[in-house]
């Protein structure tokens, strides 16, 4: 239930926004980090950005979620 | 001890337990809301459920736990109307889409969630919803640490720190369990590569014999961890005894609704009575919480317990020891 994944800042108004996620869009609160700004990585969970991520740490989150979700694919 | 349930979910799923020397153990810990929560507040929740006019909302894991009478499942087969939600939000847009219905949303979680159940209710104030109540749940995390390490029932030598609960409150909470305890604490991140990181930096600790609070999840973590959240979780809960399932109580671990917000709260709004609450027969979820036991060790494992039919909650949450042995634990587990 704790898990958060990096997402990135789309569009903000106000207090939501759009996230992506993978390709995908998603509504998204920064309730808990109003100072995120558009193109920032965020830790996103149950649908709040807890956290505003360092860009180069997000990626290499996400290329090691690739790798893993390829080589998923490879053993199933 | 991995405290958290996702660990230890990354730990079986990447192999990671046959890759450490035979001398170094994992052993889960309870760091999983769902498995926690106390069998009297689930049946509490199910109990609300059967209310006429009410709409029951909550994270998926909660839904198929059994209380000592069925679950939120077979209170919804019997007519009830519960509803899982991705996040408060979407259980908020409900209370405001149903103003003839009244909205509960059963608020379990740690420090993680929690302050996103606070937004909820502070936004429910400012959206003037007021059909919307939460049954708060939550629980602080290194309050239950120092009640196990304080029991002493397991030998623990280090703690993989959880994560994202760290992400809120950062690392110096934990600071009295190297200080009062003499345990290593590393907080990682869920990748298997940040969890290796962790057991290495607690492995060399123990060797210098120089107990202390370290990040590894440097990306994820900051020592003061989100000021905003806490604020946030400040202004909505007050700090109060919990109940933890298979631990018992535990003194300032769990959070209230305070009186500003009391109108929200779904224990002042309502008479719940779900009569005395049961243990399933012969669950041992409660042992393997306290990192006594493993699932292995439990009669039921992958015989009357199973993801399909489970007995008890370990087996239920994505997050459970139960369901991360059956899943990916081989053939031991």
């Amino acid at each position: 239930m704790c898990l958060a994944i990096p997402a990135k800042v789309k569009s903000i108004e106000g207090h939501e926004g759009d996230v992506e996620v993978g390709g995908i869009s998603r509504k998204a609160s920064f309730m808990l980090t109003p100072e995120v700004m558009v193109g920032d990585y965020v830790l996103l969970h149950t649908g709040y950005a807890i956290s505003i991520v360092d860009e180069t740490e997000a990626k290499e989150t996400l290329r090691l979620l690739e790798e893993l979700a390829q080589q998923g694919a490879v053993y199933s | 001890m991995e405290f958290c349930g996702g660990h230890t979910f990354a730990i079986l799923k990447n192999g990671i337990r046959d890759l450490l020397p035979s001398n170094l153990e994992l052993v889960s810990g309870p760091g999983c809301p769902v498995c926690v929560t106390a069998i009297s507040d689930l049946d509490k929740a199910i109990f609300l459920s059967h209310l006429p006019q009410t709409i029951t909302t909550t994270f998926g894991d909660m839904v198929r736990v059994p209380g000592s009478h069925g679950s939120l499942a077979s209170a919804r087969v019997e007519g009830a109307d519960v509803r899982i939600v991705y996040s408060t939000m979407d259980a908020l847009d409900i209370a405001q889409e149903n103003p003839q219905s009244q909205v509960i949303f059963v608020g379990i979680g740690f420090e993680t969630t929690a302050p996103t159940i606070a937004a909820s209710i502070v936004e429910a104030q400012r959206r003037e919803i007021d059909n919307y109540h939460v049954l708060p749940l939550g629980k602080l995390c290194p309050p239950v640490m120092g009640a196990l390490l304080k029991m002493g029932e397991t030998k623990i030598d280090g703690i993989i720190g959880p994560g994202h609960v760290s992400t809120i409150i950062g690392s110096r909470p934990y600071e009295f369990i190297p200080r009062e305890y003499g345990v290593p604490f590393v907080i990682s991140g869920f990748e298997p590569l940040d969890i290796l990181l962790a057991v290495e930096m607690l492995v060399e600790q123990i060797e210098e014999e120089d107990p202390k609070v370290e990040i590894a999840y440097r990306r994820g973590v900051k020592p003061e961890g989100n000021a905003r959240a806490q604020q946030l979780m400040e202004e909505v809960f007050e700090v109060s005894n919990a109940n933890w399932r298979g631990i018992g109580e535990i003194p300032r671990s769990g959070l209230s609704i305070r009186e500003k917000f009391s109108h929200f709260d779904a224990l002042k709004a309502y008479d719940i009575e779900p009569g005395l609450s049961r243990e399933p027969k012969g669950c041992i979820c409660g042992e393997i919480l306290r990192g006594i036991k493993n699932p292995q060790d439990c009669r039921l494992f992958r015989r009357a317990c199973t993801p399909e039919n489970p007995v008890g909650p370990c087996m239920v949450s994505s997050e459970g020891s139960c369901a991360a042995y059956y899943r990916y634990g081989g053939e031991d587990g």
